[in-house]
């Protein structure tokens, strides 16, 4: 018995390494780096170095520096992509919020049916975004629109609204849209923040004689500020890097004039067949990306070690 | 098993050799292929629904049994093929054969298996291949896809719109149909063209009107880019006025179905298309429905795209099948495309067409098919009047990029949102320089 107690006394080698902190933790994160490595750094990697060579599909290519940047730098239709990123992704993302917090405060209150009036609200985030942008698509077209029909039986207009053919219009149908999808990610998820914050904060600023104003201004937002800049800065990435939308909807037409970064990488990657050039439209992407995700980032640890 | 003379059997031989099935069909035998060889065939979803069917249920099976190997057909969007193409080139692997548009397999020619010796067999014995074939599916070097049809673009119109317009034919010229378009759209009957980004309709519209005109994109050394010339700035001034005047401004945003929707719905009185348009109404007589409530399939015909300064002029989508240079089973890949181009075969498959698609050579204006519906008729011949992007110079890589970039749509798009003419054209001009000076 004794012999045996001593047998298990001495602790086994391996299990000694998989006792110590450093080795244990480095296994079990083991196989979250591979899948990282394959199929976030190495495509990452494979992007940057085809944005330095010329080569077509099919054909390697060879180095060729940042001529592929310069060339896309003096590209007409690239600087109208990166207008329209810039600004697709910045008007959807005040409105996703703002609407987004407006549906949350609503959403929180007590009423009959909430439950599903909350899974309903998830709707246009549950649907595929092809197969919803589809209906949007013949919401919008030009001939058939049910838009335009009912706005004409209301009287609102006389003549047909060109929705996808006007640059304007095209544009402003492109944010409807992602509007229209993404509020119930920011509803939801602002929901949740809401419900963390203890009532009687509220009940006691009230008793102090603050307005509704006033309790949102310096209890709600402060309190929900961690959770809306997670939130948002999701919404930022994939906004920016948005692509079945605009592809299903406008294929970045009426001439050019809503195509965005990935629209436009994918347009001249595939459709043209020049990946390096295509490759250097996407990672143009990444700089204004890391920029924002960065300056979050930072943002929310100052906010939670405050 | 049947014993086969070393005579008969060289004989054989021989014939296959010379490019025919001869020698395999004498020999009673499929070809010693491994059992296990399986050619992947990636095309679109044809816009006429039984050719797929007749392929999937009688000459795949026919051609598996007499070749001794295993097709797979998968159809997809014809807007997916060229991201399937890129994915199998970079990979290496993918499907054996994929159909190209029109000169899309310019762009790939590095990646693709030489088919010269196929093509000089087929396109002599059909009477020669057409221009259009031949300039999308050869490099100036050698065959790099095997033409497969031509998918004749005529301008559907509505015959008793026309004729309450005072048209009893089908306008001559740019400047007849202009003046028939603007009684049209007067009396609520708009002709419809999408200007988008679409790869059939857009293309096939803009390019032959810059023809007509007079206008090409580069002069005949396919190098000097000639786009901004007095010629091509009269056909966008004319395209913006015609626009303004005749068509559903709506087609801006338009995809290759939507002019189909709207004529179908009586929408539109006439749109350029493939016979797709009037097929339908063949299908579904009862659906489709003039406002008096007739067949509309009895109030359609067809008529060529109209004459301008320059001459007359069409770009018709061509289709073709490009052997990937990193399939292991190229031969047999070949074999099967020799197999369905011969002439019983492709037969089959053109007389179900009805008309859709006219045959890569020009044998296949002789066929009996044509003389079954007149409305039809129009489409017959079209192949020959037409012309392939790249003009003046050849299709090649270069005139493919320009294409795929929507350059010329885009001239005219630009324009009819309100940029002067000169100026869409020298955007356009700049745009083709970076391509061409590349």
């Amino acid at each position: 018995m004794s012999q045996a107690m001593a047998t298990m006394g001495r602790p086994h080698r391996k299990a000694g390494v998989l006792e110590d902190e450093r080795w244990f933790a480095s296994a079990l994160l083991f196989p979250t780096a591979v899948l990282l490595g394959l199929f976030i750094a190495y495509p990452f990697v494979e992007g940057i170095w085809l944005s330095l060579t010329n080569s077509r599909v099919g054909v390697p290519g060879h180095f060729v520096g940042l001529a592929n940047f310069d060339k896309v730098w003096n590209d007409s239709i690239f600087r109208t992509a990166v207008w329209n990123t810039c600004w697709y992704t910045f008007i959807t993302t005040v409105l996703k919020l703002v609407l987004g917090l407006w549906l949350a405060q609503l959403l929180n209150r007590n009423f009959k049916g909430k439950a599903w009036v909350r899974a309903f609200v998830l709707l246009p985030f549950i649907i595929p975004t092809v197969l919803s942008t589809f209906a949007w698509k013949w919401m919008f077209d030009p001939t058939f629109s049910v838009l335009n029909w009912m706005l004409f039986q209301l009287g609102f207009i006389t003549t047909r609204i060109n929705w996808l053919g006007e640059p304007g219009l095209a544009f402003a149908s492109i944010v409807i849209v992602n509007v229209w999808r993404g509020l119930p990610f920011y509803a939801i998820s602002l929901l949740a923040g809401l419900q963390t914050i203890s009532p009687e904060l509220q009940e006691a600023a009230a008793i102090d004689g603050a307005n509704g104003w006033q309790r949102f201004r310096h209890i709600t937002w402060p309190l929900l500020l961690p959770v809306t800049m997670v939130v948002t800065l999701f919404s930022v990435i994939q906004t920016f890097a948005d692509f079945q939308l605009v592809y299903v909807l406008t294929g970045g037409g009426p001439a050019n004039a809503t195509h965005l970064f990935a629209t436009y990488a994918y347009q001249i990657g595939i459709g043209t067949g020049l990946l390096s050039e295509g490759a250097a439209i996407s990672l143009a992407i990444f700089p204004v990306l890391f920029v924002v995700v960065l300056t979050q980032l930072l943002y929310i640890r100052r906010v939670e070690t405050r | 098993m049947s014993r086969i003379a070393r005579r008969r059997l060289m004989q054989a031989a021989g014939l296959s050799a010379a490019g025919g099935l001869t020698g395999i069909l004498a020999s009673g035998q499929a070809p010693a292929y491994a059992q296990s060889t399986t050619v992947h065939w990636l095309k679109w979803n044809d816009f006429v629904p039984a050719a797929d069917e007749l392929l999937r249920k009688k000459l795949i099976p026919e051609a598996e049994k007499q070749l001794g190997i295993k097709i797979t057909l998968e159809t997809i969007n014809a807007n997916d093929l060229q991201a399937r193409t890129t994915a199998g080139i970079q990979s290496k692997s993918g499907p054996d054969l994929i159909m190209a548009f029109n000169s899309n397999a310019q762009l790939y020619a590095d990646s693709l298996a030489d088919v010269s010796e196929l093509c000089e067999a087929i396109g002599p014995a059909q009477g020669g291949y057409y221009q259009i074939a031949q300039g999308n599916s050869n490099d100036g070097k050698r065959w790099i896809s095997v033409p497969y049809c031509i998918i004749g673009a005529e301008v559907a119109y509505r015959k008793s719109w026309f004729k309450q317009a005072g048209w009893d034919q089908f306008p001559k010229t740019w400047d007849e149909y202009r003046a028939a378009g603007k009684k049209l759209k007067a009396a609520g009957h708009p002709l419809g063209q999408t200007l988008g980004h679409t790869f059939g309709d857009a293309p096939t519209f803009a390019y032959p009107m810059m023809w007509s005109f007079g206008g090409k994109e580069v002069e005949a050394d396919g190098k000097t880019v000639a786009v901004n010339s007095k010629e091509t700035i009269e056909s966008v001034k004319f395209m913006t006025a015609f626009w303004k005047d005749a068509f559903d401004e709506g087609g801006l945003a338009w995809d290759d179905t939507s002019n189909n929707r709207a004529m179908l719905s009586g929408t539109i009185s006439a749109t350029l298309n493939g016979a797709s348009i009037y097929i339908e109404t063949l299908r579904k007589p009862d659906t489709y429905r003039t406002e008096d409530d007739k067949p509309m399939k009895e109030d359609i015909l067809h008529g060529r795209l109209p004459a301008g300064p320059g001459g007359q002029y069409a770009f018709h989508s061509a289709q073709s099948t490009m052997v990937m240079g990193y399939s292991k089973n190229q031969k047999a890949a070949i074999d099967f495309l020799r197999w369905f181009h011969t002439e019983g075969n492709y037969r089959q498959w053109f007389e179900i067409q009805k008309g859709f698609s006219c045959g890569p050579a020009a044998m296949w204006e002789k066929d009996k098919m044509w003389d079954i519906d007149p409305v039809m008729e129009p489409y017959r011949d079209a192949a020959k009047y037409g012309r392939v992007p790249g003009f003046a110079g050849r299709a090649n890589q270069k005139a493919a990029e320009a294409l795929t970039k929507y350059i010329i749509v885009d001239m005219y798009a630009k324009a009819v949102q309100g940029m002067p003419a000169e100026d869409s054209v020298k955007w356009a001009e700049g745009e083709l320089k970076k391509i061409y000076a590349a």
